[in-house]
């Protein structure tokens, strides 16, 4: 576990002198602020919700959290820094383990910077405070699942631009698995459904917290880190 | 040490090495000599627990690389080709990182240590991505020291560094013998004798020799190429050459510069003095030619 946080420790700090995050993190704020103040503001005249303040974080997700763990790995191959990596008396699930919590970590950095939304409305309105707990534990949940993707995806290739776009295509695929599902039939429309990220989604949104998605999330989770784990051990093999 | 039995490593249908086989005693030097892409980086790569092998075994310090890949990574420093360094960080910055990958008790006088010993006091504080070549090889080196490791793998060492830095990087490493057991690669062939104290040459994939470097001259000499500039060359200095006893093969590299390939064994530069000189064509320079890796790698190969 040691070993977890000392490489976690340095890839958070990497963040903050990435000029990569500091333009996802201009990005998430900007598309954030922009919605909330013509968007969210104006119609928080006649329902006091924090919902679409979540709903805006979970989509713009889709996109910032590739962006931010394109880097862990691919990064590392690419500079051949993980040669000497992998000659460290550490696991490889270690090494996975701690490049996810430092993008989980920089993730809820901007999560917790973008409180200041949900806080404006508590100050001027009168939201449901249960919607705001379920509400994080579902941008938490979504966000572990989308860095453990991410985090996948930069196992797979020593450029960044790939790596984006095959964690980006994970999500996708993952959302657009529950698209036939209402022309799937019954069945199969049901498991397609309860496969789709998006339908985890809108249950904490509504201040309803499901064990099912909790534990959806955290499968798909660490399926993801796994499979991660098994890739980096595979390139021992093929070099 | 070291112990490798039969090594073999294939990467889809490429074979980088082939059957590999050779020991490294406790304290020793051992010079890894090859030209690119013969196998060297390949068989440090497997030692240092970063590659599996396709076939064979090798132990490192009495672990072997495949059942206890950690144990033997813990007693192994590496210093990988071209010295992979984070820029972003500090040299202080990057040796603590490493202590704490290392789990070293005594991190803070280790990273003093490994700073005195590779020449990089004063550089603490600087980034790494400012550093010249010279100060990231030493910095890898200090990396690759920090745990005082049993056995060292140094992947050209002093690859890409200038000759002074290559004298100091040289010294550095011959200081290390009797305490840290060292395999290090190159493809200079002076490296290996003024650092090793055995050289194991390896060409396609495969060990051709193995030995001292004083073995290794020896079974080399007879080679006798001598270059023979002349001045004023007749215009049949060419078959005159051909014509002395023990002449193997001439070949005119330029009008008056001779390549004289002679008997294994003999040494007719005395004669191609006299020649050059009788014959008035103006002795320019005479002197035994240095074997070519390549020609080397083709005359263990041939035996």
């Amino acid at each position: 576990m040691r070993n977890v946080w000392t490489i976690a420790r340095r890839e958070f700090a990497a963040y903050f002198v990435s000029p990569i995050a500091y333009a996802v993190a201009v990005i998430f704020f900007l598309i954030l602020g922009l919605f909330f103040n013509y968007v969210d503001l104006p119609q928080q005249a006649y329902y006091a919700t924090v919902a679409d303040v979540f709903s805006r974080v979970t989509t713009i997700s889709l996109f910032i959290a590739p962006a931010l763990t394109m880097r862990l790995i691919a990064e590392e191959r690419r500079s051949r820094t993980l040669e000497l990596l992998l000659t460290a008396p550490i696991r490889d699930s270690e090494l996975i383990l701690g490049k996810f919590l430092a993008g989980l970590g920089f993730y809820l950095v901007l999560v917790a910077l973008a409180s200041i939304y949900p806080l404006i409305l508590f100050a001027f309105g009168n939201p449901d405070p249960r919607l705001l707990i379920t509400g994080y534990i579902g941008v938490v949940l979504f966000g572990a699942a989308l860095i453990a993707l991410g985090t996948l995806a930069s196992t797979l290739s020593q450029n960044q631009i790939l790596a984006f776009f095959a964690g980006f295509g994970m999500v996708l695929a993952l959302m657009l698995v529950g698209a036939p599902a209402r022309v799937a039939g019954p069945q199969m429309g049901e498991v397609l459904r309860a496969l789709a990220i998006n339908s985890h989604l809108a249950d904490f949104q509504m201040g309803i917290l499901d064990t099912r998605h909790v534990v959806y999330f955290l499968s798909l989770t660490v399926a993801a880190l796994f499979l991660a784990t098994r890739v980096l051990e595979g390139r021992r093999w093929s070099g | 040490m070291i112990q490798v039995e039969g090594l073999t490593k294939r990467f889809g249908p490429i074979t980088a090495i082939q059957e590999v086989t050779f020991s490294v005693n406790k304290g020793e030097i051992l010079g890894f000599l090859g030209p690119n892409a013969a196998g060297k980086t390949t068989t440090m790569r497997i030692l240092t627990g970063y590659l599996t092998p396709t076939a064979g075994r090798a132990t490192v310090a009495g672990y072997d690389v495949m059942e206890e890949s950690l144990e033997v990574r813990r007693h192994v420093g590496y210093l990988p080709e071209d010295v992979p360094l984070y820029p972003e960080m500090t040299v202080r910055d990057y040796l603590a990182f490493w202590a704490r990958l290392r789990g070293l008790d005594r991190a803070q006088a280790r990273i003093r240590a490994v700073i005195e010993r590779c020449a990089l006091v004063g550089w603490e504080q600087a980034l790494i991505g400012r550093l010249s070549k010279g100060y990231r090889q030493r910095l890898g080196l200090a990396q690759a020291l920090l745990h005082e490791p049993e056995v060292l793998i140094l992947d050209e060492p002093t690859g890409g560094l200038d000759p002074r830095q290559i004298i100091e990087v040289r010294e550095l490493i011959r200081g290390l013998a009797g305490e840290h057991t060292v395999i290090l690669s190159t493809h200079i062939l002076p490296e290996v004798s003024q650092t090793c104290q055995r050289v194991v040459i390896i060409h396609q994939g495969r060990i051709v020799a193995e030995g001292t470097p004083e073995e290794l001259n020896a079974r080399l000499k007879g080679s006798d190429q001598v270059l023979l500039e002349v001045g004023r060359p007749a215009p049949d200095a060419l078959e005159q050459i051909q014509r002395l006893p023990g002449v193997v093969q001439v070949r005119e590299q330029a009008p008056g510069k001779y390549q004289v390939t002679c008997a294994v064994g003999r040494d007719l530069r005395p004669e191609l003095a006299a020649l050059a000189v009788h014959r008035g064509w103006e002795l320019l320079q005479l002197r035994p030619l240095d074997l070519s890796l390549e020609e080397i790698f083709l005359r263990l190969t041939r035996e």
